[in-house]
């Protein structure tokens, strides 16, 4: 446990960015000490990782920790990941984007950096509403939520982020939560190791500019959520898996039939997969150029 | 390509060559109309130099991609034309905000919207200086040959290392398209700028601290030095700040590394000014049609000259001030409905009779509208 919290106190900046951004009773802090964890368990250096964010309260995360880290515009975080992967191969790198930057404004960079399955490690910290804005609708507000512009319940459905990323050829799909929190350190650790595109769902809990409106006031209240109404998919039985729209948080693959599980929002690895990495097929591809290879 | 033979190259191509002479690591852009060639060209040459090439999923990703690959260290370009320049603002911006150093090809043709794809125009002329929201300094070249798509463009990396900023090369439709004889500089005769790299170990190293000559220097992600980049305001470590005294020497440099340095920046070229009463200010394309003007003018014994402008932004302002001070009448010949003009208005600040020479329907400026223009 000591160490469980005493690692990220190695990996801020914290001479120079703190207090942090975020309100009282927030996930992403919690989400970026799993990620620090799993870069320490890991042993990589800090100069080996790039942690590259888009734009909300997820995308704030870029600032705290200590590596090449770079904030970019709404929704594109995977775009620019991308030059810098191809202009650094032998990087480490992060892309930390929350679900309306991933799926809305960012869905065509997300689906196609998983069809070239580029090896970018994608951490989606999903907390179903646009938060820094002060609460909006997003591609995962459940269907029936209230948000400050689905006041009447949202009418919209939803989308599955591990299921999004799994048809369009991510190699390894998992699910965690705030509130599982070692657990998310293990998951972002097989995710960082996988060399293709890997994502990460990490759903958490803003009580401020969405449980408040949802029941749930606090972000207790919210973890207490993800604690009852998810399940690890080796008690769920991943087969069992399927799209189901949950009334509360996460619009994520439940489980079904009639286990203990049943109607729960499904965690754990989802997708794992081995497929050719975009990267190493380019850097393949300039070899054979190099031994005179025309590739007719 | 073979060197010293005379190949007859088009605009898009001779772009193609400049940017590897430039020593572009990097390409990503999407196809679109009339500049896939330049894209075309590179996923066949780049691979084979060990360079990258990616095609993206729309043209903000492509943007996007170019400035990671720059941050990576790499030279990095996209081409593309209007539609998708409208959608690279908002990545301009953050190339501006960030200062990383990138180049923009923009091969226009006529808008707005989807307009004519296969027609010329020079209507982007104020989307490349005002497109992106915010103040913020912008470079834009304007080739109006062959030979010179291929030294603006070489011309084009190098600011953007020199002063850690997007470069636009404007170029239109009528140039890319446009077939000439061209000779290939040997390897090596051209000047090659490479950004300035950091000399102070990491602790030491602001990526935005106010130096010299106001271009702080850019070390790649991954070689030891660990810092942010962010398109927020930030302060000289680059983290987020909403505080003014902070904010302001940052504007204020920025400007100014552009501002100090128009020497360097702006290029023009005067034909036949010195005793030109009747100027015509020009660029790209339309400049050609300009020059014949000008010589059935001189014909006629008229005292025509011609300015053409190969730097358009920042906008030369000195020449044309300089010009105002001699000549009754400057003549703007532009493919659009008077966008440099209203620049040429601003800064004439009516000392002289200033009119436009306009054609905004796909069809380049013929010398005929310029002739007619000047009462020939």
């Amino acid at each position: 446990m000591e160490k469980t919290l005493d690692v990220p106190y190695e990996y801020l900046r914290s001479h120079k960015k703190f207090p942090h951004v975020w309100c009282p009773g927030c996930g992403i802090g919690i989400v970026l000490g799993s990620i620090i964890r799993a870069v320490d368990g890991l042993g990589l250096s800090k100069d080996e990782v790039t942690m590259v964010s888009g734009i909300g309260c997820s995308g704030r995360m870029s600032v705290y920790p200590d590596f090449n880290t770079l904030h970019t515009t709404h929704g594109r975080a995977l775009a620019f990941a991308t030059g810098i992967k191809l202009a650094k191969p032998r990087m480490t790198v992060l892309v930390v984007m929350g679900d309306g930057d991933a799926l809305a404004i960012g869905g065509n960079h997300f689906i196609h950096a998983a069809r070239r399955n580029i090896g970018l490690t994608a951490i989606v910290v999903n907390n179903s509403t646009y938060a820094l804005t002060g609460g909006q609708v997003s591609p995962t507000t459940p269907l029936g939520a209230r948000t400050t512009t689905s006041w009447y319940g949202s009418i919209e459905p939803s989308f599955d982020i591990c299921r999004v990323a799994e048809a369009a050829g991510a190699s390894f799909v998992a699910r965690g939560t705030a509130y599982h929190v070692l657990e998310l350190d293990k998951l972002i650790t097989r995710a960082i190791q996988k060399k293709g595109f890997s994502v990460v769902e990490a759903i958490s809990q803003c009580p401020v500019s969405y449980g408040r409106f949802n029941q749930m006031p606090s972000g207790v209240d919210m973890l207490k959520w993800q604690k009852d109404n998810t399940v690890s998919s080796a008690a769920a039985g991943k087969d069992e898996c399927q799209v189901s729209r949950v009334k509360g948080q996460g619009v994520s693959s439940s489980a079904s039939g009639k286990n203990a599980g049943a109607g729960k929002i499904v965690r754990g690895v989802l997708l794992d997969r081995d497929l050719p990495e975009y990267t190493e097929e380019y850097f393949k591809l300039v070899e054979r150029l190099k031994s005179g290879e025309t590739g007719k | 390509m073979s060197d010293g033979a005379a190949l007859l190259l088009q605009g898009n191509e001779a772009v193609v060559e400049g940017a590897l002479a430039a020593g572009i690591g990097f390409y990503g852009g999407y196809p679109i109309t009339p500049a896939s060639e330049i894209a075309e060209m590179l996923s066949r040459r780049l691979p084979e130099r060990g360079g990258v090439f990616i095609q993206m999923e729309d043209e903000i990703a492509s943007l996007a991609a170019v400035i990671g690959a720059s941050i990576g260290g790499l030279k990095a370009a996209t081409a593309t034309s209007g539609p998708g320049f409208s959608l690279m603002q908002e990545n301009l911006g953050f190339a501006s905000a960030a200062e990383i150093p990138c180049v923009i090809i923009d091969v226009q043709r006529a808008g707005p919207s989807t307009g004519l794809p296969t027609a010329p125009s020079q209507g982007d002329v104020m989307q490349a200086r005002w497109g992106t929201h915010g103040d913020h300094p912008i470079i834009a070249l304007c080739p109006s040959s062959v030979s010179e798509a291929y030294h603006l463009t070489i011309r084009a990396f190098n600011l953007s290392e020199k002063y850690r900023t997007p470069v636009i090369l404007l170029m239109d439709e009528v140039i890319a398209h446009l077939r000439e004889k061209f000779v290939l500089p040997p390897p090596g005769s051209v000047e090659v700028v490479d950004r300035i790299q950091a000399t102070v170990p990491p602790e030491w190293y602001f990526p935005y601290e106010e130096t010299d000559n106001d271009v702080p220097p850019m070390v790649s992600f991954g070689e030891g030095y660990r810092y942010h980049i962010d398109g927020l305001f930030h302060d000289r470590a680059g983290f987020p700040t909403s505080r003014g005294d902070e904010i302001r020497p940052w504007v204020e440099r920025v400007f100014r590394k552009i501002d100090r340095n128009l020497a360097d920046i702006v290029h023009t070229e005067e034909e036949m000014t010195e005793d030109a009463t009747a100027v015509l200010v020009s660029y790209g394309s339309t400049a050609r049609s300009a020059r014949y003007a000008m010589h059935r003018a001189r014909e006629k014994h008229r005292r025509v000259g011609l300015l053409t402008l190969q730097t358009i932004w920042p906008f030369p302002e000195q020449a044309i001030d300089h010009l105002a001070q001699q000549a009754r009448r400057i003549l703007v010949a532009e493919m659009n409905r008077g966008q440099l003009l209203l620049e040429v208005e601003r800064v004439v600040k009516g000392r002289c009779e200033v009119r436009g020479i306009n054609r905004a329907d796909g069809e380049m400026v013929e010398p005929r509208q310029i002739m007619e223009a000047l009462e020939l």
